[in-house]
């Protein structure tokens, strides 16, 4: 065990400090008015003191605890050496000795007990030598109820330089519990006046923990003496009722302001917060402060009360299928309402129609938030996958995962299963290279993919990431020319010969494996995610890794569209796309060449008529508009004729009659009961290419 | 990378017991065996933190701690002190010597691996 190895150690030391104090007594037997050799003497008995304590060895400690303080009290001239102490001081040293040899020998022993009492006697101490009381440190259970505490910690501004961190003591309390932490910074000096070795912040912590005050304490143990630490309960959720702490409240218990000022400004009317500021009683990130800890107070009591009601039902999910189709059909109806209600100008109807339109849309987020789930539960199959695939292949790659918690409409999560399947065993495959090669490139033998999720505005982005050898762009486009799908010659981005992998046939993999490499892969993956409404795109560098990013739609239900016409038909533009609308002038843009290029503000943008692909010739008007739209990283513009507006759209598909027909990739019925084609921009714009 | 410690006392077996304890932990440990030998030993090395006592021949902890936050690159690490005598006196010296924190010997392992995380981090 460790502790004999201290233990020898520690012997070992203490025997030969028992041989310098041996040493040193008797020169002080010689000499007793030397301090040196006293000081001697006490450091060595403290040595044993402490040392002795840590490994095991009390009874060396307890009895040495003695001496030690009768040699302080010598070295402060408070007590003077005599014969008899140098006599005990040695008969400590053999008692000492043989304590070491045998750990049985107990500080209550005869001999221990002697010189105890003789040392004790020389502090003028009662004479009883009774073992003290272990002082055991018994952990206070922290098994408290949840409690809210305020925190207010105000360190002292030359904090920083005795090498405390603020930062590190906040962290620790954000890990004790849910928390909130405001910081005070208004007495931050302006930047000529301020010395940045000082720390001028104070701040305020909201904390939400089942730990106690005391344990929140510890984490200020260092800092408590020099900074002002206030630590109050501000809410214990025992009381049913629904009163909450008002702002003057909560600013009077904290000592912001004064009773009276409070009261001088209650009989105003106005927010109070503004008042306090407007007349400058307290500054506004006290108030900001206040209010937050409101908040917190509110949040925490909503999240108990919704774990205590924490009970969940499971229900067939064709059950929830219906409830979004029956949303779906609400949303039509509203929207037919709020139309007719605006065309009759009925202020009553229009007041009605309003109502309905704000609940239809809190039941639309509803119904699809119930039909959201996370994405984790298929990010443990990819593991295993990994795992195996890397046993096999003879290659030791570690997946990470990252973003568990995000969520997904479920179809989307239970459509992305496949693709996903094929990234990873192509990131296994391709990316990552064998133990070998790894270090033979300077890399860790062991290969990393990092599965991650996260949200980003509407859509989820996925992104799969190797550190693998990244993608040779030569390998790529020598294949793409020997297979027929770029011309010799070609001058192609970076970007456009990763899009290559994406082509149909295209696989670059010397041999079929067992993994990968029957050429069915990637145009698959693409037309996957693109059937969730979804894009991918790959990023690579040569020796460094690939990451592979799919971004896909939150929910495919009901999306928010641009509602566009043309001549008297109308259409949806998927809104999350549309960059901007600007106005169409095609006299403007006349050019000898059939190019289509439009320029706006010194980009040049290409340009596709929707007119023109959906075959409607009648009424040109004289100023279109253009949509714009972000298209694989590209700028592209759409040539509408106008431009409606935004509009709540429920997809339905179009059934299996026009399943072939590309372009489309569904219908919305409008308020006014007639049908908008959902555009498919990605393939109207590979379809023109 | 690993953060470095040193750890200075005049007794071998502390030294011996932090250095065994924080290398399990993870962190790479200096040893120096008091004040002077560690002025010596921080030299041109860089060290995240320190663990010393103060009791030691040649310089003590009070003025190693002095000493060290003299240097730029010693100004705002932690430093921890180990003392046998609770009493504040001697904490608060070494505070406004400034010391980080302090650990009361006799001590667990378990109690040196808790301050340093919770100073180090």
């Amino acid at each position: 065990m460790a502790v004999d190895v201290h233990q020898e150690v520690f012997i070992q030391e203490a025997q030969e400090l028992l041989e310098e104090l041996e040493e040193s007594l008797l020169e002080l037997e010689n000499d007793t008015d030397n301090a040196d050799i006293v000081a001697r003497i006490f450091r060595a008995m403290h040595t044993i003191k402490g040392s002795g304590a840590m490994f095991g060895f009390e009874n060396i400690a307890h009895l040495v605890h003695d001496v030690e303080t009768a040699y302080d009290m010598v070295r402060n001239g408070e007590l003077t050496i005599s014969k008899d102490m140098l006599e005990y001081s040695l008969k400590s040293c053999d008692v000492i000795k043989e304590m070491l040899q045998d750990a049985a020998i107990k500080a209550d022993s005869p001999e221990a007990v002697e010189i105890l009492n003789f040392f004790r006697g020389c502090q003028n101490k009662p004479q009883e030598a009774k073992p003290e009381a272990p002082v055991d440190n018994i952990e206070e259970t922290s098994t408290a109820d949840e409690r809210a505490y305020r925190i207010r910690f105000k360190p002292e501004e030359t904090i920083l330089m005795q090498g405390t961190n603020p930062a590190h003591l906040l962290e620790e309390l954000e890990e004790m519990g849910e928390s909130k932490i405001i910081a005070h910074t208004s007495s931050v000096p302006p930047l000529a006046e301020m010395d940045p070795e000082k720390c001028y912040t104070f701040w305020d912590i909201l904390l939400t923990t089942n730990k106690t005050e005391n344990d929140i304490r510890d984490v200020f143990i260092f800092v408590e003496d020099d900074s002002e630490i206030k630590i109050n309960v501000i809410d214990d959720f025992t009381t049913e009722d629904d009163h909450y702490k008002k702002l003057g409240e909560i600013l009077l218990e904290k000592g912001d302001v004064t009773a009276e000022a409070l009261q001088a400004l209650m009989n105003e009317k106005k927010m109070l917060g503004e008042m306090l500021v407007e007349k400058g009683l307290v500054k506004p990130e006290a108030i900001a402060s206040a209010l937050e800890e409101q908040k917190h107070v509110k949040e925490m009591r909503n999240k108990k009360a919704a774990v205590e009601s924490a009970a969940s039902i499971r229900v067939p999910s064709e059950k929830l299928d219906s409830m979004v189709d029956l949303v779906g059909e609400l949303v039509t109806v509203q929207a037919r309402l709020n139309q007719t209600a605006v065309e009759d100008l009925n202020p009553e109807l229009m007041k009605i129609a309003e109502e309905v339109e704000r609940l239809v849309w809190e039941l639309r987020d509803n119904t699809m938030s119930i039909r959201m789930l996370q994405i984790g539960s298929t990010f443990s199959k990819y593991k295993r996958l990994v795992r195996d695939l890397s046993r096999d292949l003879g290659k030791d790659i570690e997946l990470i995962t990252k973003g568990e918690d995000t969520e997904l409409d479920k179809t989307v999560i239970e459509k992305l299963g496949d693709p996903l399947v094929h990234l990873v065993r192509n990131s296994v495959d391709h990316g990552i290279g064998t133990p070998a090669d790894r270090i033979a490139a300077g890399k860790d033998g062991k290969g990393q993919i990092l599965l991650s999720a996260e949200h980003s505005g509407d859509s989820v982005l996925i992104q799969i990431k190797d550190n693998g050898k990244g993608i040779d762009r030569d390998v790529i486009l020598n294949k793409a020319i020997e297979k027929g799908i770029v011309a010799e010659g070609a001058e192609m981005t970076d970007k456009e010969v990763y899009e290559l992998i994406f082509a149909a046939g295209f696989s670059t993999a010397e041999s079929v494996s067992n993994v990968s490499g029957r050429g069915v892969g990637m145009d698959v993956v693409k037309r996957n995610i693109e059937a969730l409404r979804g894009t991918i795109y790959i990023e690579s560098t040569l020796g460094v890794g690939t990451t592979i990013t799919l971004k896909l739609p939150l929910t495919l239900a009901i999306i928010d569209g641009l509602l566009v016409t043309i001549s008297d038909q109308s259409f949806i533009v998927p809104l999350s796309r549309v960059n901007e609308c600007i106005e169409f002038k095609e006299s403007e843009y006349k050019t000898e060449s059939c190019r289509k290029i439009l320029k706006v503000r010194d980009e040049l943008i290409p340009y596709v008529k929707l007119r023109d692909i959906f075959g409607i010739k009648d009424g040109v008007p004289d100023i279109q508009q253009i949509v714009i739209v972000e298209l694989e990283g590209r700028r592209v513009g759409f040539v509408v004729d106008n431009v409606i507006g935004d509009h709540q759209t429920v997809i339905k598909s179009l059934g299996k009659t026009f399943k072939d027909v590309e372009c489309v990739s569904g219908a919305s019925v409008l308020g006014n009961g007639s049908v908008a084609l959902i555009i498919d921009i990605v393939k109207v714009y590979t379809s023109i290419e | 990378m690993s953060k470095t410690i040193l750890t200075v006392d005049d007794s071998a077996s502390i030294r011996q017991m932090v250095k065994f304890t924080l290398t399990k932990e993870g962190y790479n440990v200096i040893e120096a065996c008091d004040g002077k030998d560690a002025l010596t030993k921080v030299n041109g090395a860089n060290i995240d933190m320190v663990v010393t006592d103060l009791n030691m021949p040649n310089m003590d902890g009070i003025t190693l701690i002095k000493q060290l936050r003299t240097q730029a690159k010693f100004k705002f690490i932690p430093i921890i002190m180990l003392t046998t005598e609770s009493q504040d006196s001697k904490k608060a010296e070494g505070k406004s010597a400034g010391a980080t924190g302090w650990i009361v010997k006799p001590f667990k392992p378990e109690q040196l691996i808790t301050v340093t995380k919770k100073v180090l981090r």
